[in-house]
């Protein structure tokens, strides 16, 4: 146990210190000032921003590979889940407990995000069950078409209905923890939100993996996804065990709102789509159906995202991201941690 | 004499015997059809009901719009109808055959190519980037190709944004060439060649043409060879291979075709509309096509050309009448109601209804609705686990 978790972390930080070396090399290239001071600092700066962003992705590519590993749906509500969360967050911090900035007492700050977080995760993850139920399971035996058409049907019945009922807007979201409270490191100045979004990102993976690894309900999903019928066969509640799948990753995906609406401070009905297609890459990335490679790829696509604004082409991080879908679903379609499954057509 | 012998075959109604024909002469029938359609619809805009809502000439304007979206709606169907390919980027398609009439017929380049030859070729160049897309994704599984459109479809739009030299950046292109032609005919006071804002007529007899044309060649294209190849494609991929058909070039095929008719409209509605922008290629262009093709009965061509038609004029007459209409009776809650910021909700609850309770769609292709409802099919093995087996 010891032991795994040593290696696990060894990983973690080998694989955070490459990532690091290829900021620093990509801000070397890109750099007219070329002082190794200043070249260490912006890449620091970068790199930490790379860490909040993979962060967000993290958390909202994990619910996709969750679902389609268990009943191998893409789910395109995913994305307008998020946006769903990130509106609920904002409804929570400032319509009902009445901040619009920062917090700087650190306990209530705390007490704050928790409620935050314990009000929208559970509420968000009913949410997925309620889809799940009526719009998936209906047709959980139909061509695989029929599913997809329902998903999308259901992500415009979020988008739209955010956009009509609430607001079409872009709306100022409460920053509860401050920008302006950094730390210093190697000459870069790095506010303390960026490494918190990380941590709980980190943490929420750590406790899913505890959940499927450790618990009985994690044992059920991991056969479900298996061999479906196997499972029933052995007494597994198929019906149950999918909605405790939509729960947890659309949980998830609550959470990522949250995330979404500290980082960016700002959100709007439209910001589901390009979220949710990031974060599919990164599932895709890391080998869909795999918990483990969908945080790998949701790091990395943090990683291609900033690196598009070092290199001076933000416009074009959804092209980049994109392209690297296409690339990694030609040359590697099973992911990096995947394996490779057969047709079923 | 027997008495067997007098009792003669009835002589065939005439409804019986316009059945027979149709079914013989399947292009004369469409021919005709649409002839008749093309004749009718502008004077029936002149009867009571419909005249309320516009004058005669903005109603062949919106004809012609919706014979865009007729346009894309068939294309798309011989993609996710006949093929069974999820395309959800098909307005990049549709932006790329747009956008490249308008780099050959503005002021934007200083190039002006005439309109005829560009029709061609804005379907061939679309029906290239088809290929393109499709060539290294389709050897992938069905749902991954439904994302990669996706993302191609939101990338492309993107791309016409960013690139101010190249496309107009935001803004688009704008001050289109017209078509034109070397002569002038008047009928009834109407310059039926003309094409300007106010002479819709030219438009709406060429996209009656298009139309008739792209018409005769889903039915074609239905019955031969290759159609037969994507129905079984899209009924099990691997039967399919296995029977000798070559999965990779069928499917390519049904990409290219498909992207071509969206070129077609695309380089009319660039015509038309004298300007293209970014903004009109987005993800609900795709979405409203899809819906289309959804509500109308996937695989059925005339079922998606009406479904097309329908929501279309809902979307683009009916709801913005509605709006009006609540608004000038001043009903305390309605009148504050914009429906057609509305619309796109309905078409998400509209679609998850239809894949629920109707999937075949409101005019049903025979053979897709034996797929969809598969209990009726009577085979075994497609039989749903919770049904076969008992609750344990």
């Amino acid at each position: 146990m010891l032991r795994r978790l040593l290696r696990t972390a060894a990983i973690g930080v080998a694989l955070l210190v490459v990532g690091f070396a290829l900021m620093y090399a990509m801000v070397w290239f890109a750099a007219i000032d070329k002082t190794p001071d200043k070249i260490l600092s912006l890449a620091t700066a970068q790199f930490f921003n790379a860490l909040a962003a993979g962060g967000i992705y993290i958390l909202v590519a994990v619910g996709y590979t969750m679902v389609y590993g268990i009943i191998e749906l893409i789910n395109f509500a995913h994305g307008d889940v998020v946006m769903v969360g990130a509106f609920v967050a904002y409804f929570i911090s400032f319509k009902f407990l009445g901040y619009t900035g920062a917090i700087a007492d650190p306990l209530l700050l705390l007490g704050v995000l928790a409620i935050l977080f314990l009000i929208t995760m559970p509420l968000l993850g009913l949410l997925g069950v309620g889809i799940e139920r009526f719009a998936y399971r209906p047709l959980r035996n139909a061509p695989r078409l029929a599913p997809l058409i329902t998903a999308i049907g259901v992500s415009f019945i979020l988008n739209n209905f955010v956009q009509a009922v609430v607001t079409a807007s872009p709306v100022p979201t409460p920053q509860l923890i401050s920008l302006q409270s950094r730390f210093l490191v190697f000459g870069a100045s790095i506010p303390w939100l960026y490494v918190v979004i990380f941590i709980v990102s980190l943490g929420l993976m750590a406790a899913l993996q505890l959940f499927v690894g450790r618990t009985r309900l994690g044992r059920a999903m991991r056969s479900t996804a298996q061999d479906r019928e196997a499972a029933q066969l052995m007494g597994v509640d198929i019906n149950t065990t999918i909605a405790v799948t939509f729960f947890i990753g659309s949980a998830l995906a609550g959470a990522a709102g949250i995330v979404y609406g500290l980082y960016y401070g700002q959100i709007q009905f439209t910001i589901g789509f390009f979220v949710g297609l990031k974060a599919f890459t990164a599932a895709v990335l890391g080998g869909i159906g795999n918990t483990v490679g969908a945080a790998l790829g949701g790091l990395m696509i943090g990683f291609i995202e900033v690196s598009a604004v070092v290199v001076g082409l933000p416009r074009w991080s959804e092209a980049l991201v994109f392209a690297v879908l296409i690339i990694v679903l030609v040359m590697r379609p099973s992911g990096l941690l995947g394996v490779s499954t057969a047709e079923r057509a | 004499m027997s008495a067997a012998a007098k009792v003669m075959p009835r002589r065939p109604g005439l409804r019986e015997r316009m059945r027979e024909f149709a079914g013989r002469h399947r292009s004369t029938t469409i021919l005709l059809g649409m002839l008749a359609i093309t004749l009718v619809l502008p004077f029936i805009v002149l009867l009571p009901p419909f005249s309320g809502f516009l004058t005669q000439n903005v109603w062949v304007e919106q004809f012609n719009t919706a014979g865009i979206y007729i346009l894309l709606v068939l294309g798309l169907n011989i993609v996710i109808g006949m093929a069974g390919l999820l395309d959800l980027g098909y307005a990049a398609f549709f932006a790329i055959g747009a956008y490249s009439y308008a780099a050959v017929a503005s002021q934007f380049t200083g190039i002006h190519i005439p309109f005829w030859p560009w029709l061609i070729m804005g379907a061939i160049i679309a029906a290239l980037f088809g290929v393109t897309l499709g060539a290294p994704t389709l050897r992938l599984r069905g749902d991954y190709l439904a994302i990669v459109t996706l993302g191609f479809g939101e990338i492309v739009p993107v791309f016409f944004t960013n690139s101010a030299e190249l496309a107009g950046g935001t803004n688009g292109i704008s001050a289109i060439d017209r078509p034109s032609l070397p002569f002038d005919v008047n009928i009834a006071g109407q310059c039926v060649t003309c094409f300007s804002a106010s002479q819709p007529w030219g438009f709406y007899i060429t996209m009656g043409l298009i139309l008739t044309g792209v018409l005769i060649l889903c039915y074609r294209l239905q019955d031969s060879r290759l159609g037969r190849s994507w129905n079984a494609i899209r009924e099990d991929e691997l039967a399919a291979s296995s029977s000798g058909i070559n999965t990779v070039t069928t499917k390519l095929l049904a990409f290219a075709i498909g992207a071509s008719t969206s070129g077609f409209a695309g380089v009319f509605s660039a015509a038309r509309n004298v300007a293209v922008a970014p903004v009109q290629f987005g993800f609900t262009v795709s979405f409203t096509v899809l819906a289309m093709i959804v509500l109308g009965g996937m695989g059925n061509i005339w079922g998606v050309a009406i479904g097309g038609f329908t929501i279309f004029v809902v979307q683009q007459v009916f709801l913005p009448q509605l709006t009006n209409f609540f608004n000038s009776v001043q009903v305390p809650i309605l009148s504050d109601i914009d429906f057609v910021q509305y619309q796109f909700l309905l078409y998400g609850i509209a679609l998850v209804l239809m894949m629920l309770f109707r999937p075949e769609g409101l005019f049903p292709n025979v053979r897709r609705r034996r797929e969809l409802h598969t209990e009726s099919a009577g085979a075994e093995e497609l039989v749903s686990p919770d049904e076969a087996t008992p609750e344990v």
